[in-house]
């Protein structure tokens, strides 16, 4: 069901008008709570200026914190996401080969692997490899990171290949094509594909992640911005340098998730499919699993 | 081992800690997340926008930023939240979209001929809703939210980053002060998240099976 208009009428003058009037009492009601958030922001504290007088924003004018934040800041953050998403696609490729073999000497394994690393907080696993393997914070935030979105990659993968008409495979083998030829040559491509939407989105929640490194130390926006300038300049810019980490940290974040719906569109106009909801990946998935299901249920006839 | 052994009532306490911030937050993200679907299908324009501009913003916030936010500006800000109500109020609102695009996802998952013939046989908006649209939407929508509150129970440990004593930052002080026992110490904190994620995520996987193959 896409757009609510089929849930009502067509919205006549009288109907119109009372959509107008709440709308507007809505927008006012909003408003007003906006309002009251920035009036309270802008309020003097006690013999302080509110938070929005400009000496509150001094360090900003200086090149140094911008080189700081850029150079420390955001390369650090970027640095590891970036390293995280290209061994945490591999890993889920791995993953899910591994996941649909053929040997439930290897299936089965992976799927307990794949159970745990899914149940556990990835703050832990960074706290886990930090302590026991030594690895230092980047490493130990990459793996953690690495670990988990491979294992949740791989299950859409898995989820993508097991989707696909039997008739792909069948032709493959037909073909003469090896098990493992028709795997990786006709199927895999078309699992990637179709899951791509749901992969690049996965990516914006590891970009996400890298910020609970800064709970186990490691250098990155949150530290530099929270910690390390904020400490230097004083709990007096605190609140500036907070603004700033959320206006970095939603640029990066939003800029990928469009990136994941233009795709999504792409990956659509391509196959003809209808195009998956990278907002969405819980139906995404759902979906696929259930086509899955009903290609086993017919599998023995 | 032993060293998991003697420290098991620190290790309840942690976990009581953790279930209290699952239970809690988990609810008020219920109630905010129903509000916040409700108005994305609403038939009132400035709703749908402001509902739309919450679920962007606040997913794309990163978690740590909207706990240091809760128990970190705001009380420079004034507020006398203890941290406990603080990573509460971070956690609520931090889960409250996704749910809210879970139940919005599983409406718009009901197909939209059985809109149409709910309205082709003249029911209302409240009808066609309430009698023919949600009741199909539940059982698309169980198995997302049981993720969400999944992925709940792990957000919580971020919590534990933030002044909170639950599960992850008792692992933390275990293993800080019994160096040379760090590993069964953290598999022992590993294993009370499983002890909620695990059967969570079997139930989810059940009732996925049982429910979407009857389509």
């Amino acid at each position: 069901m896409t757009g609510s208009s089929v849930l009502f009428d067509a919205p006549g003058p009288v109907a119109r008008r009372r959509s107008l009037i709440s709308s507007v009492i809505g927008a006012a009601v909003i408003l007003a709570g906006l309002a009251w958030v920035v009036l309270t922001l802008a309020a003097p504290k006690g013999n302080l200026p509110g938070y929005f007088d400009p000496t509150r924003w001094e360090p900003l004018a200086e090149p140094i914190v911008w080189q700081r934040i850029l150079t420390v800041g955001v390369w650090g953050t970027l640095s590891a996401a970036l390293t995280a998403s290209v061994l945490a696609i591999i890993l889920g490729i791995v993953f899910s080969l591994l996941r649909s073999a053929q040997t439930a000497w290897i299936r089965i394994p992976t799927a307990v692997v794949l159970e745990f690393v899914r149940g556990m907080p990835v703050l832990l696993m960074m706290l886990f490899i930090l302590l026991v393997l030594n690895t230092g914070t980047f490493w130990a935030v990459v793996a953690a990171l690495t670990l988990y979105n491979g294992a949740l990659i791989g299950e859409a993968l898995r989820a993508g290949l097991a989707s696909l008409p039997r008739g792909q495979r069948e032709a493959g083998l037909s073909l003469g094509m090896r098990p493992m030829q028709s795997k990786m040559l006709i199927e895999f491509p078309q699992a990637f594909r179709q899951m791509l939407p749901i992969i690049i989105a996965q990516l914006v929640v590891l970009l996400k992640d890298t910020s609970l490194g800064y709970i186990v130390g490691y250098v990155e926006l949150l530290r530099v911005t929270m910690n390390q300038l904020a400490t230097f300049y004083g709990n007096y810019y605190l609140f500036s340098f907070f603004v700033v980490a959320l206006v970095l940290y939603l640029t990066m974040n939003l800029l990928l998730s469009w990136f994941a719906r233009w795709v999504a569109r792409r990956t659509a106009s391509k196959t003809g499919r209808p195009a998956p909801d990278p907002d969405q990946e819980d139906q995404e998935l759902l979906r696929a699993k259930a086509v899955a299901e009903s290609q086993q249920g017919g599998q023995g006839t | 081992m032993d060293a998991v052994i003697e420290n098991l009532p620190a290790y309840f306490r942690g976990f009581g800690m953790t279930l209290l911030l699952l239970g809690v937050s988990g609810i008020a993200a219920l109630i905010i997340g129903t509000v916040i679907a409700a108005m994305r299908i609403s038939p009132v324009p400035s709703l749908r926008w402001f509902a739309t501009g919450y679920t962007d913003l606040v997913r794309n916030t990163p978690l740590t930023l909207v706990l240091f936010f809760t128990a970190i500006v705001l009380p420079l800000l004034g507020s006398r939240l203890d941290y406990v109500t603080a990573a509460i109020i971070g956690l609520s609102v931090y889960t409250s979209p996704f749910i809210a695009e879970a139940l919005r996802s599983g409406i718009n998952g009901v197909p939209v001929g059985q809109a149409e013939a709910a309205r082709s046989v003249g029911f209302g908006f409240a009808q066609t809703v309430g009698l023919i649209v949600l009741p199909q939407a539940f059982r698309m929508t169980v198995p997302p939210l049981i993720n969400v509150f999944i992925a709940l129970t792990k957000n919580t440990s971020v919590a534990g980053g933030f002044f909170v004593v639950d599960l992850f930052a008792t692992g933390r002080i275990l293993a800080n002060a019994r160096g040379d026992a760090v590993i069964p110490i953290l598999l022992g904190v590993a294993t009370f998240y499983l002890l909620i994620t695990v059967p969570l995520g079997l139930l989810a996987a059940r009732l996925e099976r049982r429910w979407v193959v009857q389509r």
